[in-house]
């Protein structure tokens, strides 16, 4: 039945593979980001040095993780703001 | 000096003992001198697979021991004089060897061989260490199941990690008929997702049971399909450029071709 529809160009539902790829492709991004705590520390350590020229920030407090949002992955970063500089890039103190 | 490459894949069950005594059975049959070694320490596999489980004397802890020379150890192929096997130990467990050992035991062994090919046990741990040791390339098995690419990812994460360059995919047990109908992932997928280089894809086949059965590689038989697959991976081990032909992917593409021709969809 299934060749029926096929020869004759039918629409068949849509098979699986693109649910096991897509699903691969979101606990990869978990997976890989897990086992390189390395790329946690220089991923915020450069976010920091471009935040510090526009912002004081309270850097102990920084979070930075991924988080699942129903089908997509998301970088989700928590910089608790002390104080906006006046101007960018330069020090105000 | 020979080439000494490990064949691995974290997921148990993908075909890494298949896949090393066929690939070591077509070099063989390029007329290289090829040692298969079983590195599944505890869980002895090979020899049954090539069909010399009869003839272990000594194996691969009683060397790394020093209770037997290699020579002494190695067993000779019945088809082909140039292919050796090293047999694992079956009473002992992964820990009885060291990765030190197994980087002196390839060192030794490249010297009389042409390739040295490692069956790596299944897993992450000690025994995958001990499997990866002595190699300086690494064939990583995959099917086209999440869970195999899954381990196939970590696999390769921790073959970067120990500096290993470059590690090449295998992918087995591709099913055509369920890539065409979109229920099975294809080879672009999988190489999408594990952004490595393929170096075979070898599709499901009964003559590999039948083969395994009589402990004959089906490298060897002409009409097997796995079979070829396996003797163009050996190919390109010594250096050809083949076109990974019998690829699901590419025979996707032909039945769209054909589909499209015909005014379907």
């Amino acid at each position: 039945m299934e060749l029926i529809n096929r020869l004759l160009g039918r629409q068949t539902p849509p098979g699986s593979k693109d649910v096991a790829r897509e699903r691969l492709r979101l606990v990869l991004v978990q997976d890989r980001s897990s086992i390189a705590p390395s790329l946690w520390g220089a991923l915020k350590e450069d976010l920091l040095a471009v935040i510090r020229r526009y912002l004081e920030v309270d850097e102990d407090a920084v979070e930075v993780e991924l988080e699942r949002e129903g089908e997509a992955m998301a970088l989700v970063a928590n910089i608790p703001v002390r104080r906006i500089r006046r101007a960018s890039g330069q020090d105000t103190e | 000096m020979g080439e000494v490459i490990v064949i691995t894949s974290g997921k148990g069950g993908v075909g890494k003992t298949t896949t090393s005594a066929n690939v070591g059975a077509a070099l063989a049959a390029q007329g290289r001198s090829v040692v298969l070694v079983d590195a599944d320490i505890g869980l002895r596999n090979l020899d049954v697979v090539m069909g010399l489980e009869n003839r272990i004397v000594y194996d691969l802890v009683d060397v790394v021991e020093g209770y037997a020379r290699v020579r002494q150890a190695l067993i000779r192929d019945k088809r082909f004089e140039n292919l050796c096997l090293l047999p694992a130990a079956q009473t002992k467990d992964k820990t009885a060897v060291n990765p030190d050992q197994m980087r002196g035991l390839c060192r030794e062994l490249r010297e009389e061989f042409d390739f040295v090919l490692v069956d790596s046990p299944a897993g992450i741990e000690q025994g995958f260490r001990n499997a990866i040791a002595g190699a300086e390339q690494a064939l990583v098995v995959a099917t086209p199941e999440v869970s195999s690419v899954r381990d196939a990812d970590r696999i390769i994460g921790l073959l970067e990690a120990e500096r290993m360059p470059a590690p090449r995919l295998i992918v087995n047990r591709m099913r055509p008929a369920m890539v065409r109908r979109g229920d099975m992932m294809d080879i672009g997928d999988i190489i999408d997702i594990l952004a490595i280089e393929l170096i075979g894809v070898v599709p499901e086949d009964e003559a590999i049971v039948v083969s395994t059965n009589r402990g004959e590689p089906a490298a060897l038989l002409p009409t097997s399909r796995a079979g070829a697959a396996y003797r163009e991976i050996a190919r390109r081990l010594l250096g050809e450029t083949l076109p990974i032909a019998g690829s699901a992917a590419q025979e996707a593409t032909l039945f769209g071709r054909l589909r499209r021709l015909l005014g379907a969809r």
